[in-house]
């Protein structure tokens, strides 16, 4: 167990390391670059002193010794767009916001998937099954940007239950709309995952037996059937946080909020190579652990998989 | 030689077909697809039977679903009936050209790791666990933007090689509106393409090992046949299905993934269209004129579902073991 953490160790190292020599690169060949807008322009000489000053006058491995180094100490340095701000402080402002709503779309899209799921699987061929398999194919094909938008008129507009814009991190009834919009493409997949898994599961001869001897329905499908049917669910976990916290993107700019994702596009938009490589960094690490988890998760669940490790 | 052994092999296919068309949702979804695709490729090819998709009208400006407009037109007073239809175009094309490229690479990249073994495979099989682990939207956004400069070249490369030299300019500006749309999603196919392989390719690794164990490959090893021919010829179309399937379900992902991109500002770019620029613009003027949110997303979520249940029907009906996820 311990040689097998270390060994997932020194593999998120090394994804790390390839991470960063893939988006060093790609930003290296942004057309354009920092202080070359075609908006605001600026003298030869002068910008000649502005690079000089954040060093990218150096030669690119020079450049790429330096940023490694930085990334490896936990700081990326100044940003490049936004004048005199540390990389650390503009994530620290702005990661919050993502986080929470990640983990909030995460927790909804597990609340709604699961018993989704189960409940289609156990109904299966019913009016039930069908509905809920319909429901899933829905969040599945209709995108975020226009459900957000839908959300945010009926429940926020016409209802007026909800803020249809904004966050505030104290008032949890901001996070509703953001989050759940996020988290219903997930929940579909997760919901379509567990029905197949809790199917393989249900048609066991042990649930058979669990049945002939009288088991109830509740019983039977949380005690029996519940801990394997969801190991394809869990195993999914880990992509979809993934999935989840690079799609925050789209849902901060559909509800206008200050997280990380807004950062990403404006720093990408003119090379802004210390926010890029900061924010990218950050989500790199966090998918790596939430993969590491998930896969301990996996152990948990399924005994025969750490007797074949 | 006996031929009393071939009659199985054609009849999983027939079996397939007619699983398949006993599914009520996969029947649907190909007559919808089939629908869909024919007005999108044909209607706009019909001269003076839909408008130009670009042509402004501001008079008619913000009219709803009429006789004239049947879908309404927008702010602009374009008709959204072109509109939805000439961005269709877009849709289905980059749909189906990084569908090609994504499943192109993971098809052989799992076929070659499965069959070499090894060392080969662990490497190989490495890269993918790499890959898997990048965030994919911000990678993409990444890589898309980086390629950006190639595609003015490559729309004026592609234009002088269809137009012959001396050929006046309406011709070249017709050949441009041709090529342009495609090549300026050049970067899109690339960046989309190069990182949607990974699924496929660990698919195809899995069935290539073990097909590759079957006697019949002993068979032609032991005939003399090269590695390139036995893997080609004689493996990889035993594996047909899962790709057919897997490539069925890759097309509505990659739709919802060009029409996410168009959505930031990433992808196709004004005036040429896409279902997803066209939902962009129909969410910011969804109170006042609704029509312009509801044609293009019926199109695109009708499409989706097709693909989706087709998807699902095909994987049923090709591998009845398999389990749905």
């Amino acid at each position: 167990m311990l040689a097998n953490i270390l060994r997932r160790f020194i593999q998120g190292i090394f994804v790390l390391f390839v991470l960063f020599t893939i988006t060093f690169f790609l930003i290296k060949a942004l057309p354009g670059g920092p202080f070359k807008s075609s908006e605001k322009v600026i003298p030869e000489h002068i910008r000649e002193k502005i690079e000089a000053y954040y060093g990218l006058d150096q030669p690119v491995g020079v450049q790429y010794a330096r940023q490694l180094k930085n990334i490896v100490r936990g700081d990326p340095g100044l940003s490049l767009r936004l004048e005199g701000r540390e990389v650390t402080e503009i994530i620290s402002q702005a990661f919050p916001v993502s986080l929470r709503l990640g983990l909030v779309a995460m927790f909804i899209a597990i609340c709604m998937g699961i018993p989704l799921g189960v409940i289609a699987a156990w109904k299966k061929n019913t009016l039930m099954d069908y509905s809920a398999m319909a429901l899933a194919m829905i969040g599945i094909c209709i995108p975020a940007f226009v459900i957000g938008p839908l959300l945010a008129d009926q429940f926020g507009r016409r209802m007026n239950l909800l803020p249809a814009m904004g966050w505030d991190p104290t008032a949890p009834s901001s996070w509703v709309l953001p989050a759940l919009t996020l988290g219903l493409a997930t929940a579909a997949y997760l919901s379509r995952l567990t029905r197949a898994g809790m199917l393989e599961i249900l048609s066991q001869d042990y649930i058979r037996t669990a049945k002939a001897k009288g088991v109830g329905n509740a019983r039977m499908l949380i005690r029996h059937s519940l801990r394997g049917g969801i190991i394809p669910a869990v195993a999914f976990i880990g992509p979809a946080f993934a999935a989840i916290i690079s799609g925050s993107v789209v849902i901060e700019s559909i509800f206008a909020m200050p997280g990380l994702g807004l950062h990403f596009i404006k720093a990408i938009e003119v090379g802004d190579s210390p926010v890029i490589l900061g924010i990218v960094m950050l989500y790199g690490t966090l998918i790596i652990l939430a993969n590491f988890l998930t896969d301990l998760l996996g152990l948990w669940l399924n005994p025969r998989l750490r007797a074949s490790r | 030689m006996h031929d009393v052994s071939l009659e199985p092999s054609s009849s999983l296919w027939k079996d397939a077909a007619h699983r398949l068309s006993r599914n009520r949702a996969a029947m649907v979804s190909v007559v919808a697809l089939f629908f869909i695709i024919t007005t999108c490729i044909i209607l706009p090819a019909i001269p003076g039977l839909i408008q130009d998709p670009d042509l402004q009208n501001l008079p008619n400006k913000n009219i709803g679903p009429s006789a004239a407009h049947w879908f309404g037109t927008d702010h602009l007073g374009r008709d959204i009936l072109s509109r939805v239809l000439s961005g269709g175009r877009i849709s289905i094309a980059v749909g189906l050209i990084t569908t090609l490229v994504s499943v192109t690479i993971g098809v052989c990249w799992g076929a070659l790791s499965g069959y070499a073994g090894g060392k080969t495979d662990a490497v190989m099989m490495r890269v993918v666990d790499v890959l898997y682990a990048l965030p994919f939207l911000i990678v993409v956004i990444l890589l898309g933007k980086t390629l950006e400069p190639l595609t003015a070249q490559l729309t004026t490369g592609v234009v002088g090689w269809f137009s012959p030299t001396g050929s006046d300019s309406a011709a070249i500006n017709k050949t441009t509106a041709w090529v342009e749309p495609i090549t300026t999603l050049v970067p899109l196919f690339i960046a989309i393409g190069t990182l949607s392989w990974l699924t496929v390719s660990r698919i195809v690794r899995a069935q290539v090992q073990s097909v590759a164990k079957q006697e019949f490959v002993e068979a032609a090893r032991s005939l003399g046949l090269g590695h390139f021919r036995i893997l080609f010829r004689h493996i990889l179309p035993n594996t047909l299905g899962p790709i057919i399937v897997y490539t069925t379900l890759t097309i509505p992902g990659v739709m919802l993934l060009e029409a996410t991109l168009s959505f930031l500002g990433l992808g196709v770019k004004p005036p040429y269209s896409s279902w997803g620029i066209l939902i962009d613009e129909g969410a910011n003027r969804m109170l006042s004129n609704p029509w312009l949110l509801f044609f293009p997303t019926t199109f695109f979520a009708t499409t989706l579902f097709a693909l989706n249940f087709l998807g699902d029907g095909l994987r049923d009906a090709l591998d009845p073991k398999s389990a749905k996820d």
